[in-house]
């Protein structure tokens, strides 16, 4: 049981930034290059950490909180989550809208640091990012009154751990459409192509890299850690989803929960290869299509 | 002796002592000529009733029997005066005299006796009889002397926005909310007239005893929602509401919107407990306002630029999430689905505590910006936080509570609409109340632009305009009623467990739940869970915060300007301002109808200079009231002949009518 738990939590926090390197890889190995080593997000975070900081003039105390609450509320909100088979650490009645509130919390203290920098390129990052993530919010709520309806339960750890192969022969259509809708919101959620590129750092479509510009050091540290662990907790919810293998060892879950989150990894790579991001003014578009995906699926479920 | 001794315990009494108190706080002021001492005295007053209320409230939260006191006036046909206070009064009192305690302590600094020589007296006298009369709302039992408190509600109120009378904008304001809340009080005199050929008498019947059937109930209930439903800013009948919580004094504001709203709401809520059965369209139509109000006033406060504007069009979608839990909790009633009652009451209540703790702390909080800046435009300001480091955490307090974050009171009350939603997603056959879930969850998302747009634009960056930074810090008069507000709102979210005790005995006593089935049912809510959390929250924030400024000392720590982007001479006006904040957002719903931006055009290889102009719009009150209106006064003009303007004249026509009453009534 002990072993168990600690094996969870020692996944959940050492696990992000090695989705970063996969999906790196992938990119490198359809361009043609070698990329970078896998760990090397494991190689930048330590740099950064020993990197001395530099702080505008006009930025007070909420440009340093930023961090330190986006991540905060990103690590509990990483706790509510099942990882494959593995109940959630923390899980109670309602806690999706705790999850969904959380990432709220760390949205508000983001963006305020972005603005707290006065500079324009912050500002815009920030608007898109409040924008987009308003489009995004009802779509997450779809999904989750479906999935409640579905497993008749209340709490993540049932909702996620409920769909299995024969709930998609039984309900194929809604599952489809809830995965396919998931994985829109989970590219828009954490700033991915088609949505926004994290490669580059000053175009003019930038969201979530340009909000950090000013970030430096181990607080940016900080923010890029948080921004994986996003990816890897959303992530693990469109595993449950879209590959829910069960196998009766524990142990064998855990190798197929790693090995499905790195097929996610591989995907969202390949999504990226092949696809152009979106002009801004077609991301809205997509993701209120996302939103009626969703609500689809919900009325499939429920007539 | 005894009689005085009962009179003193009795809580029924020390919340009418308290009213009464309060009422006549600011009279003693009127007869001392110097400025200064009244309004100091009228304080004191204040807070010491506000106490001997807020016991007495408490005591009737935790059961203590409720007298009803009645009082024979010498008005004909009005029957007796009865005065009493049940949970819910009692739950409606408590933040309005909160917010007196508070409002009073802020004016002694905002209108205070050596800036404002003249108002000040004015305005603490209209104060505190704009409480009183409020506070007499929620205690008349006789629906004649709800009518009174409601004038007087209504007047003083009016007067009290009407402080800054020489600005065309007040007056505009001015004119279209005494025009509202004239309309309204007229459904309120058909709603009374009617409930009292229904029960035949103007005292409030008893609770769910009516039987009343056939076209009588839906008008009550129209005239109900039309009267109460025009005060609390109810979509479509909203539109005196951003004007006029706009132009008044801050702490005036504050009262309005964080209290007289929520009287509106009393109204309705009172007057459906009335009867025993009410039709299932009627909770449909409250959900669907909630609905309309709750996304169109967001929408209306993102689009915003006048910080006071953009608080007051927050308050309709407030009043708007207070409905939808209504309308769950009507609908829940009709349909025999007790869930849906106790989930749907105890968001509305406990959304209506919320919205009086952090709406008012928001208002006074506008006051200092205004005080700071000498503008309400917000594209102007930028950098408050350096300026006023005191009210800048205070109001990012609010910003966050009202958005419904964890860890503040915000989120416990949409905790329990979003329970309402899923539980009705997984039970039942037809689950349209789960829509809610996703709308409140936009809404959600729309409230998180609007307020961080608001701090961002605000508080963070630098001024945008060197003219808007002339003042500094508030005095503590004015911090102090924002400190409480923002205390009640941590404590509040952090112990989510405390609110609920707070709403149990409303519910429990407003829609007959039994004790045992009401904690059987909340207890699927797991509020000790969400204490815990929240508190985990705050320990992880800690020790990130802590270990990073240990790791950042060890490195070297440069302080230079924000990074440009390699552009060399960045200014101020570069900065993204609150309107370039939302018009992302905007710009997704101009297929709905302009922006009412004038924009120049432009022409040849040199343009000669041009002006852009960005007016504040009211669209429906602009588009629709205002022809309508045109359009009747058209039709009716003849009619003006008779509207001399002498007052002789106007107590003739009132003979006059009543002769012929009689003579009617005779026949």
């Amino acid at each position: 049981m002990i072993a168990s738990i600690l094996l969870h939590v020692l996944i959940l926090l050492l696990m992000p930034p090695l989705l970063l390197g996969v999906i790196n890889k992938t990119k490198a190995g359809f361009a043609g290059r070698l990329g970078a080593p896998l760990l090397q997000p494991y190689y930048d975070l330590a740099r950064l950490m020993r990197k001395g900081s530099v702080f505008s003039r006009t930025t007070t105390w909420v440009f340093r909180a930023g961090p330190a609450v986006t991540l905060a509320a990103t690590l509990v909100a990483s706790l509510l989550i099942p990882l494959g088979n593995h109940p959630a650490i923390i899980s109670f009645n309602g806690d999706m809208i705790l999850f969904a509130y959380l990432f709220g919390l760390a949205r508000f203290f983001t963006t305020s640091a972005a603005l707290d920098t006065g500079s324009s390129f912050e500002g815009m990052g920030a608007a898109r990012e409040v924008t987009f993530a308003c489009l995004v919010e009802p779509t997450m709520f779809f999904i989750m009154v479906t999935l409640a309806r579905m497993s008749k339960s209340l709490t993540l750890t049932q909702m996620l751990t409920y769909p299995s192969f024969d709930v998609w022969f039984v309900a194929g259509a809604t599952m489809l459409l809830l995965v396919g809708a998931l994985f829109i919101a989970l590219l828009a959620e954490n700033c991915r192509i088609p949505f926004d590129d994290p490669n580059t750092h000053l175009e003019l479509t930038m969201i979530h890299e340009v909000m950090v510009l000013d970030h430096s050091g181990p607080a940016f540290g900080i923010i890029l850690y948080a921004a994986a662990l996003k990816l890897f907790v959303l992530g693990a919810i469109f595993v449950n989803l879209a590959l829910p293998f069960k196998t009766g060892n524990p142990f064998i879950n855990w190798a197929v929960f790693v090995a499905d989150m790195f097929m996610l990894a591989v995907l969202i790579g390949v999504v990226e290869s092949v696809m152009a991001r979106l002009r801004l003014v077609r991301i809205p578009q997509l993701l209120v299509a996302a939103t009626i995906l969703s609500a689809f699926a919900m009325l499939l479920i429920v007539r | 002796m005894i009689f005085v001794w009962h009179i003193a315990v009795d809580p029924v009494a020390n919340i009418l002592g308290a009213i009464l108190l309060i009422g006549l706080s600011g009279l003693p002021g009127l007869f001392i000529k110097r400025p200064g001492p009244g309004q100091k005295m009228s304080v004191v007053i204040t807070i010491c009733a506000s106490i001997l209320g807020m016991t007495g409230a408490m005591r009737i939260l935790g059961g203590a029997p409720s007298v009803n006191y009645l009082l024979e006036w010498p008005i004909p046909f009005f029957d007796p005066c009865m005065l009493s206070a049940d949970p819910l009064s009692a739950l409606f009192l408590l933040p309005l005299l909160l917010s007196a305690s508070c409002s009073s302590i802020y004016g002694l600094a905002y209108i205070s006796a050596s800036e404002h020589p003249g108002t000040e007296k004015q305005v603490t006298f209209f104060s505190g009889l704009l409480l009183a009369s409020m506070a007499s709302v929620l205690v008349a039992r006789n629906g004649v002397l709800l009518l009174f408190a409601w004038e007087i509600m209504a007047l003083s109120s009016w007067l009290l926005l009407m402080t800054n009378k020489k600005d065309a904008e007040v007056q505009r304001a001015g004119m279209v909310y005494l025009l509202c809340t004239h309309t309204g009080t007229m459904a309120l005199f058909v709603l009374f007239s009617l409930l009292r050929a229904e029960s035949g008498s103007f005292l409030f019947p008893a609770i769910h005893s009516l039987t009343t059937g056939g076209l009588t109930l839906p008008i009550i209930l129209l005239a109900a929602l039309i009267g109460f439903g025009a005060k609390a800013g109810i979509m479509p009948m909203h539109i005196w509401l951003p004007g006029a919580h706009a132009n008044a004094p801050s702490h005036v504001s504050a009262l309005m919107s964080g209290i007289m709203l929520k009287i509106g709401l009393y109204g309705i809520i009172r007057v459906v407990s009335f009867f025993v059965e009410l039709p299932l369209w009627f909770g449909w139509l409250i959900l669907s306002l909630g609905i309309i109000s709750a996304v169109t006033g967001i929408v209306m406060a993102t689009a915003q630029r006048d910080l006071k504007r953009i608080l007051a069009c927050s308050s309709i979608e407030n009043i708007g999430i207070i409905s939808i839990g209504l309308g769950i909790a009507l609908v829940g009633m009709q349909s025999g689905n007790r869930l849906l009652v106790v989930f749907g009451l105890v968001g509305a209540f406990m959304h209506i505590i919320n919205h009086a703790l952090f709406k008012p702390l928001l208002f006074l909080g506008s006051g200092v910006i205004i005080h700071a800046t000498g503008t309400r435009q917000i594209d102007r300001m930028g950098g408050l936080s350096i300026t006023l480091p005191r009210t800048a955490p205070l109001f990012l307090v609010g910003c966050l509570a009202i958005c419904g974050l964890p860890p503040l009171n915000g989120f416990v009350g949409e905790l329990f609409l979003y329970f309402a939603a899923f539980s009705n997603g997984i039970s039942a056959p037809l689950p349209v109340v789960a829509f809610i879930a996703p709308i409140l969850a936009l809404v959600g998302g729309l409230a998180l632009i609007t307020f961080v747009k608001l701090y961002g634009t605000i508080f963070l960056g630098t001024a945008r305009d060197a003219s808007a930074t002339k003042g500094g810090e508030a005095p503590f008069a004015m911090l102090i009623p924002m400190i409480l507000l923002t205390l009640a709102c941590l404590i509040t979210g952090v112990f989510a467990p405390l609110l609920l005790n707070l709403v149990e005995p409303v519910v429990v006593d407003y829609a007959a739940v039994p004790v045992e089935l009401f904690e059987r049912l909340v207890s699927i809510v797991p509020l000790q869970q969400l204490t815990m959390i929240n508190g985990l929250l705050l320990l992880v924030i800690l020790v990130i915060w802590v270990s990073w400024r240990f790791i950042v000392q060890r490195a070297p720590l440069a302080t230079t300007e924000t990074w440009g982007c390699g552009y060399l001479l960045p200014s101020r006006r570069m900065q993204y301002t609150g309107s370039s904040f939302s018009s992302l957002f905007t710009g997704l719903l101009r297929g709905s109808g302009g922006d009412g931006n004038r924009h120049p055009v432009l022409q040849g290889m040199f343009p000669a200079s041009a002006g852009f102009a960005s007016p504040t719009t009211e669209r429906i009150l602009d588009k629709i009231i205002i022809p309508i209106l045109l359009g009747a006064d058209w039709c009716l003009a003849w009619l003006r002949r008779t509207q001399s303007g002498h007052l002789h004249f106007y107590i003739l026509y009132i003979f006059a009518t009543l002769f012929v009453l009689m003579l009617w009534s005779h026949q």
